[in-house]
């Protein structure tokens, strides 16, 4: 009788009729967990005034819709200045990160390159143990890096699991490639740029993905090596006007005088404003989420 | 070429692990890491003595992680067999992207939604308010705490942390299935002889690592909350290191925990892999 059964794609016997209801209905509230506070979001800062104070706040629905938060926080002030910050940032530590990891990942990729063995073993171990919290602090401070931006991103510009990852990825490329190159009389340079970088597309679009979402996200060391506010990056706008719930005047956002639209259409603005470049990059990037995540986790 | 990636590691990992020394000194920031006097183990004597604040971080680090492993561990591998139980790829793949997404988002901007939807003014509360109902009260409520920081940490990542058990998933054997059938296994009887072995691996792998983090627990979604709901309800080893230390200046004691709380991880870390391979597991690696 078991015969019969339908299978799914692994061979395994599919669930019956209840199972796949009872598994619908856990997975769509799952989704609906994720969507619902979205499309607040969207629609709480889209409202007009009267909307949102009629419903009390945070609004499902939009009425009255205007793009007038986002033009007040747009306009020059304070959020402005702070998204500016998050956007450089991100930008060069992206680069950086991307950069100097692809290139110890080529180094350590190749057995026979000079100290690859220490410098590999060096790379390991620094997952084991964490320098803490306060040391890592005081290194910023000896360096004189406190109040400067480099404090945001040297500190963790390199992560040893991604460049483990890479390394997996760069040694399946064939060594023939290589060897033909340099008999080319290809340095190790060109190599990397010509050969190594082109065919690594989608590992490297991955792991700055990473490195990014890092940076656009991080908002710890921002709290501890910044002191002047006026460098704040927007995560920490946002725990200041979101979380707190200090009222954004018309002096904070840069226009003068007018009224502003309502304090909740201005919170969820800033929040769509941190989350739109993730939803951005997002689908380009997924489909290499689970290559991007086996790598490191079966080669390492 | 490995140069750039190099001079960070050195000087931000190996030189900043040195900086540990002034858990044995009475660090004053003017006189620098050198200047400063050593004093042997008096840093370390609030851990031994029974400081209250210490204790209490303690405490709450430890409840946080027991819960966390209990609840927030086994969340993603349940999803993974749903996700792995439906027979449409196609809204088995909206599914994923939707459920991966909340990974992608700062703590800043999951905090928020937690409050706009669970706060006093939030969403769920105003709709009981305006049906005349009774309100509740999750947010800033210390009672609650410990329950609300799971329930974030589930919603942020347990989409995410599918992938792996899903890759998992995927590389069981076919023909195990087939004939495990075959041998008149039902639905049932396959998830336990035949899937859950099959997890076993990823399962002992990810539980080693997570003991090694088992005493750093959510130090930037705590940090963000602890204001509302007092020291108390949400202190813990990492936000007490960083309350004493860098806000608080007491430089040594707090490296001093931090120390500790470093060094115990590790052993932990080693101590299970070491397990691991006697029960003939693979672990996180081989020595």
């Amino acid at each position: 009788m078991s015969r019969h059964h339908r299978r799914l794609e692994n061979g395994q016997i599919a669930p019956g009729p209840g199972e796949r209801v009872i598994t619908g209905i856990v997975l769509l509230a799952c989704v609906l967990s994720v969507l619902i506070p979205f499309l607040g979001i969207v629609s709480t800062s889209v409202s007009s005034s009267e909307h949102i104070n009629q419903a009390g706040g945070f609004v499902l629905w939009p009425g009255g819709l205007n793009l007038d938060a986002y033009r007040s926080v747009l306009a020059g002030g304070v959020v402005t200045r702070a998204l500016m910050v998050s956007i450089g940032v991100t930008t060069v530590g992206t680069l950086l990160s991307l950069t100097a990891s692809a290139m110890m990942a080529y180094g350590l990729s190749r057995p026979g390159s000079f100290a690859h063995r220490p410098v590999l073993l060096l790379v390991l171990f620094s997952l084991l143990f964490t320098p803490g919290m306060i040391p890592s602090y005081l290194t910023v401070r000896t360096l004189g890096l406190l109040n400067t931006y480099w404090a945001l991103i040297l500190p963790g510009m390199v992560s040893a699991f991604n460049i483990i990852v890479l390394r997996a990825f760069f040694m399946n490329i064939p060594t023939e490639l290589y060897e033909s190159a340099r008999i080319d009389g290809a340095s190790d340079w060109s190599i990397f740029a010509r050969i190594v970088v082109p065919l690594s597309r989608p590992v490297l679009a991955v792991i700055g993905l990473f490195y990014a979402v890092g940076y656009w996200n991080a908002f710890f060391g921002a709290l501890i090596y910044l002191s002047d506010q006026s460098m704040w990056p927007l995560t920490l706008v946002m725990r200041t006007y979101v979380l707190d719930n200090a009222q954004l005047s018309a002096g904070d956002v840069g226009v003068a005088g007018d009224a502003l639209p309502p304090q909740p259409a201005l919170q969820m603005a800033m929040l769509l404003i941190a989350i739109a470049p993730i939803l951005f990059v997002y689908p380009f990037l997924q489909k290499h989420f689970t290559s991007g995540m086996l790598t490191g986790a079966v080669k390492g | 070429m490995m140069l750039p990636a190099l001079l960070v590691f050195v000087v931000f990992h190996y030189a900043a692990l040195a900086g540990n020394v002034i858990a044995w000194k009475d660090y004053r920031p003017y006189l620098g890491i050198a200047g400063s006097d050593w004093v042997g183990w008096e840093n370390f004597e609030l851990m031994v003595t029974g400081d209250p604040a210490f204790w209490n971080a303690v405490r709450n680090t430890l409840v946080l992680t027991l819960v966390q492993t209990v609840l927030v561990f086994p969340a993603p591998i349940l999803l993974a067999l749903l996700l792995n139980s439906m027979l449409s790829q196609r809204i088995k793949r909206v599914v994923q992207s939707v459920l991966y997404l909340p990974h992608f988002l700062s703590w800043v901007v999951v905090v928020a939604i937690f409050q706009q939807v669970l706060g006093g003014g939030g969403l769920i509360n105003t709709w009981l308010r305006q049906q005349g109902m009774e309100t509740f009260d999750i947010i800033g409520n210390p009672d609650l705490f410990i329950g609300l920081l799971t329930s974030q940490v589930m919603w942020k990542d347990t989409g995410w942390a599918t992938i792996l058990f899903l890759a998992a998933l995927t590389s069981i054997d076919p023909s195990l299935y087939e004939a495990s059938q075959v041998d008149g296994a039902g639905r049932l009887r396959q998830l336990w002889h035949v899937t859950l072995p099959g997890l076993r691996g990823i399962i002992i792998l990810l539980l080693i690592l997570r003991l090694g983090d088992s005493l750093s627990v959510g130090f930037e979604q705590i940090i963000l909350q602890q204001r509302a709901v007092g020291l108390d309800a949400s202190e813990v080893l990492d936000t007490y290191v960083f309350n004493h230390g860098i806000a608080g200046n007491a430089w040594g004691e707090a490296t001093a925990v931090g120390l500790v709380k470093g060094v115990i991880g590790t052993l932990l870390v080693v101590g299970a892999n070491k397990v691991a391979h006697l029960f003939g597991e693979a672990g996180v690696y081989k020595s």
